[in-house]
């Protein structure tokens, strides 16, 4: 095997790859070489004229092929060889003659990212592929592993489609007079570290019950600047609680204190309560109740000193906004 | 402008990996306070900051920020970086300050994504 450890990207980096490339070193590791090779490939018999060899090369638009004696593989042609016979003038010569005789090989049981290495230490552009008794099976390309990988990622994107798809139609079968699903997340007092990480999901949550981006965005806003009053001001932490409908997303961030005394002077645009060490992580601007009311619909801010705050919001969805129901029943302009 | 060329205008620096360099940045944004950004912030701009904790990348997937530039040559903490690498946003660093930072990529094209306050009611509301 290769000397230094080979890195796939040496190799894999292009544009279409380069997006996933984390992944597509995963992938290299999971994917075997005969998930990936060409099977059945074309190949050529020791005693094959070379003029044969150079015809076949051309109608079939390849530029080698491996030498095979029964099933068993004895050699390999490439452009290399074909060039040596041309300068000796010898196209009468057979196959025999001119091929490579040691040839580098894989098994269809490797992970791919073995035949990288080969490609990156040794130079050559194909490989053939035997089994363990030694038998072709099939041939291997550089081409022949960035198709593989790219229709592995495409694998990766259309389970993350399905899942989306899935979860958009969840309201879709379940009959009630009403139906919702409701999301908890309790939130820490002062955790500055994974403040946002409850907006974070509910986002994700609403683009795969099929919001569209401007309701996620609208909705990942207004709760982050909640989840961030919650973690800022209160005691003991709060809970954001969303109900999602096909209609309307309802959100509570509530807690047990200390309250607002002032409810009204609070939703006033950049007043603030906050301290010089709130403000220098880049809140307590005093903009967070203001942003919060351009973001929703409806909001109510109800607060009691020493008992704690409740501030409510409502998104309301159009028909072709409307989230777990489905494309078909937007498309059919819904009869609800 | 693509991230990549973004990079190249500001004599930046990639400080995490799993971005798309390719992803196409429509305008610019700048400010420390996150509020301010969640409140005038539109889609697909590219943020200007000073502040380096994780808030700066919550903010920005909330707000849909196409990639984060952190101004004067800082280096934000491992949390932000790991947050952003798993979030697949770009975090670049750039030596130079905010008032250069601004001037270098509206020259080069990079139009305001920042909604003045006179704008009035955007399509948020």
């Amino acid at each position: 095997m290769a000397q230094t450890p080979a890195s796939p990207h040496n190799i894999l980096i292009n544009d279409q790859v380069a997006e996933n490339i984390t992944r597509t070193e995963e992938l290299a590791y999971e994917l075997r070489v005969s998930e990936v090779m060409t099977s059945s490939p074309k190949t050529l018999s020791p005693e094959m004229i070379m003029r044969d060899v150079v015809e076949m090369f051309r109608k079939a638009r390849i530029s080698g092929a491996p030498v095979v004696q029964g099933e068993n593989l004895v050699g390999i042609i490439s452009m290399e060889d074909l060039i040596h016979c041309l300068c000796q003038s010898d196209l009468d010569a057979q196959a025999s003659k001119y091929m490579t005789r040691d040839v580098l090989t894989v098994k269809g049981t490797d992970p791919v990212v073995e035949a990288l290495k080969i490609f990156v230490s040794s130079k050559v552009g194909r490989l053939p592929v035997i089994d363990d008794q030694g038998k072709l099976i099939g041939i291997l390309t550089k081409g022949d592993i960035t198709r593989g990988l790219l229709k592995a990622l495409q694998r990766d994107i259309q389970v993350e489609e399905i899942r989306k798809y899935r979860a958009s139609h969840l309201f879709e079968d379940i009959e009630s007079d009403r139906t919702s699903l409701i999301l908890r997340y309790n939130i820490k007092p002062r955790d500055f570290t994974h403040g946002g990480a409850a907006s974070s999901h509910i986002k994700r949550a609403l683009l795969r019950l099929g919001a569209s981006p401007q309701i996620a965005r609208r909705c990942g806003i207004a709760v982050y600047e909640a989840e961030m009053n919650l973690i800022i001001h209160t005691l003991r932490g709060g809970v954001i609680r969303v109900e999602i409908e096909p209609n309307r997303i309802s959100i509570e961030a509530y807690d047990d204190g200390p309250g607002i005394p002032d409810v009204e002077l609070a939703m006033k645009p950049g007043y603030s309560t906050a301290s010089e060490e709130i403000r220098e992580l880049g809140f307590g601007a005093g903009m967070g109740l203001a942003n919060i009311a351009r973001c929703v619909d409806n909001m109510v801010l109800e607060s009691v000193v020493d008992k704690g705050t409740r501030l409510k919001m409502r998104i309301n969805l159009d028909k072709e906004e409307s989230v777990g129901e489905g494309y078909s029943s937007k498309l059919d302009g819904g009869t609800s | 402008m693509k991230v990549s060329e973004l990079i190249r205008v500001i004599n930046g620096k990639l400080i995490n990996d799993g971005a798309d360099l390719d992803r196409e940045v429509k305008g610019g944004c700048g400010a420390d306070l996150m509020s301010d950004v969640l409140a005038s912030i539109q889609p697909e701009a590219v943020l200007l900051t000073g502040l380096c904790n994780p808030q700066v990348v919550r903010t920005a997937q909330m707000a849909d920020v196409a990639a984060i530039v952190f101004v004067r040559g800082k280096n934000p903490p491992i949390e932000t970086i790991e947050l952003a690498t798993q979030e697949r946003i770009a975090l670049i660093t750039s030596p130079f300050g905010m008032f250069e930072l601004c001037g270098r990529l509206y020259q080069a094209g990079l139009p305001s994504l920042e909604r003045s306050v006179s704008d009035g009611p955007s399509d948020l509301e």
